[in-house]
């Protein structure tokens, strides 16, 4: 072989001696209908070594899944106590604060990988990217932060769960990831890294889903969409319930 | 059995809020209020984000008056001239109040400022109301006859221009001064999910001097066809009314408002006035107390 070729097929080659992650979800669209509470998402999957072999004698690597909601913009508001009332005063707004974040681990991730790492992959309630749109004064950002993190993790919206990653062999994957019935529509990422030493070895994307389906859907678009017949509907079924209830109650 | 909202975007229990409007119902049959007073605090509660819950409790404030006017109608105690003006300045005060809530909700003051009406307003009316009734009751007690009240309009009300004769009210009257009635009911019944008669039918008596025979028929008229625009108007700028929720706290309310109306008959109305006074204080000491007391959450996130 000449030398080009074998130029050419370096950067392959040294792919290969990372591991690759073969990742999936057990469900790629969560339709959300009348008893909707909630699902539960099975992310799995399997980590293909170069050679196909378990490498010995290295550390044992580790796997992260991050589950993302789409982003919203927000505005955080502050309570203050004003004249003896509790008053909204200071706010902060953010371009890109994701709705739901849940970051499942095999490990704690703290001792995964370093802040700077953290930081870059997003790895952790205190390492979101939330893009404030102030240029406020560092404290009062990471008090904001703070109570974002705090108001959204009691929702149920934002958590950690730190060794609810399984792996089996050193091969294969799993973990569960709960998401409450909460979560606003749209495009969900569930995200996978696979740490080792802690370095960043390999990562993968999937989508998922969420969306309204059948009436939940229908009255959710009537309500955008057709304002003024959604609103006839709603007045017409009130005085039609009222007017019914009165006529039975008058030959009971 | 849980149910999802498909405007609230969450799921609650479809029990709890039948129940719940079923209370409501009960409470309002009784006592002859709408009962919007006490569903929209309770859905804030319940975990309904507060546009959503005054958008939709004024819903089920129109389907809990329907019945009533239908019954006042029979009877004749609608005084329908009255009824039109107080409604046509409700629907002037609904779309002021939709202007003033976009203004509220823009600078974050929009719960302060509804807690704080709140506070007033409850706390106001039920004190007096608690004051009339324990008089009402003493007297009946030591047997004393009650001192004949005066029915008189206020002097405010008789210096305004273009007067006009209500027959069945008994008034020759401004229209102005019910039209203004009705306009600032109206921007309660959309700030705050409520029809406003607890309000209006102390104002009819105390201001206008209506005659007491039409006060409570042509209350809940105006009710009807105010909280029906407030949903329309909600409708088309908040978009925040949830239809299934409004189902729900129907079908609980329709029903507990007609048991109500029949347990009402038993009790005399001195107490059962009492009774709602004493609600209506400790709903507003509630709301008193979310406003002092350090809250247990200090941020608030709302989409921009």
């Amino acid at each position: 072989m000449k030398p080009g070729w074998l130029a050419l097929l370096a950067p392959l080659l040294m792919a290969q001696a990372k591991p690759v992650l073969v990742p999936d979800v057990s469900q790629r669209n969560i339709e959300i209908a009348y008893s909707f509470t909630g699902a539960e998402l099975l992310l799995f999957g399997a980590i293909l070594y170069p050679g196909g072999r378990l490498p010995t004698g290295e550390q044992p690597t580790d796997i992260v899944v991050v589950v993302k909601g789409p982003t919203q913009s927000i505005l955080m508001r502050e309570k203050e106590k004003v004249a003896g009332i509790w008053v909204n005063a200071a706010r902060l707004r953010y371009r890109s604060a994701p709705s739901f974040y849940a970051i499942a681990s095999s490990k704690p991730i703290d001792r995964l990988v370093d802040d700077r790492t953290r930081a870059i992959y997003e790895l952790g309630l205190d390492s979101l990217q939330l893009s404030p749109a102030s240029s406020a004064p560092a404290p009062i950002q990471d008090r904001f932060q703070k109570g974002l993190v705090d108001l959204k993790r009691r929702a149920g919206l934002y958590y950690e769960a730190p060794r609810a990653v399984e792996i089996t062999d050193g091969v294969l994957y799993r973990a569960r990831v709960s998401i409450p019935a909460r979560v606003p529509v749209g495009r969900f990422t569930a995200e996978t890294f696979l740490i080792r030493d802690g370095r960043v070895l390999a990562a993968a994307v999937r989508d998922i889903d969420i969306r309204k389906s059948g009436f939940e859907r229908f009255v959710a678009r009537a309500a955008d969409r057709s304002s003024v017949t959604y609103g006839l509907v709603a007045v017409a079924l009130s005085v039609f319930l009222g007017w019914a209830a009165g006529w039975i109650a008058r030959r009971v | 059995m849980d149910l999802y909202l498909p405007v609230a975007n969450l799921s609650v229990n479809a029990l709890v809020i039948i129940l719940l409007g079923g209370g409501v119902g009960l409470l309002s049959g009784m006592f002859g209020v709408g009962g919007g007073f006490l569903t929209t605090p309770l859905l804030i509660v319940y975990g309904i984000p507060p546009t959503v819950a005054a958008a939709s409790s004024a819903s089920q404030v129109t389907g809990a008056s329907v019945s009533g006017v239908f019954a006042h109608f029979r009877r004749k105690g609608v005084d329908t001239k009255m009824g039109g003006v107080l409604v046509a300045g409700g629907i002037l005060g609904s779309f002021f109040g939709a202007w003033l809530f976009r203004l509220l909700q823009q600078s974050g003051q929009i719960d302060t400022v509804i807690a704080i009406v709140y506070v007033i307003m409850l706390g106001s009316i039920g004190g007096l109301m608690a004051k009339e009734s324990i008089g009402t009751i003493g007297r009946a007690r030591t047997g004393r006859p009650p001192k004949a009240r005066k029915r008189r309009h206020h002097p405010l009300v008789a210096a305004l221009p273009l007067r006009t004769r209500f027959y069945a009210s008994g008034l020759y009257i401004s229209p102005l001064a019910p039209l203004l009635l009705g306009f600032f009911t109206g921007i309660l019944t959309i700030l705050l999910g409520i029809g406003g008669g607890f309000i209006l039918v102390p104002a009819m008596i105390y201001l206008l001097g209506m005659a007491t025979s039409v006060v409570v028929g042509t209350s809940l008229f105006q009710t009807l066809f105010v909280t029906a625009v407030a949903t329309m108007v909600h409708a088309t700028t908040t978009k925040a009314v949830d239809i299934v929720l409004a189902a729900l706290l129907l079908l609980g309310s329709v029903v507990g408002a007609q048991v109500g109306a029949r347990f009402a008959t038993k009790f005399r109305p001195e107490y059962l006035r009492l009774g709602l006074a004493v609600m209506v204080l400790l709903v507003g000491a509630r709301i008193l107390l979310g406003l002092v007391w350090r809250p247990e959450e200090i941020f608030s996130v709302t989409l921009s």
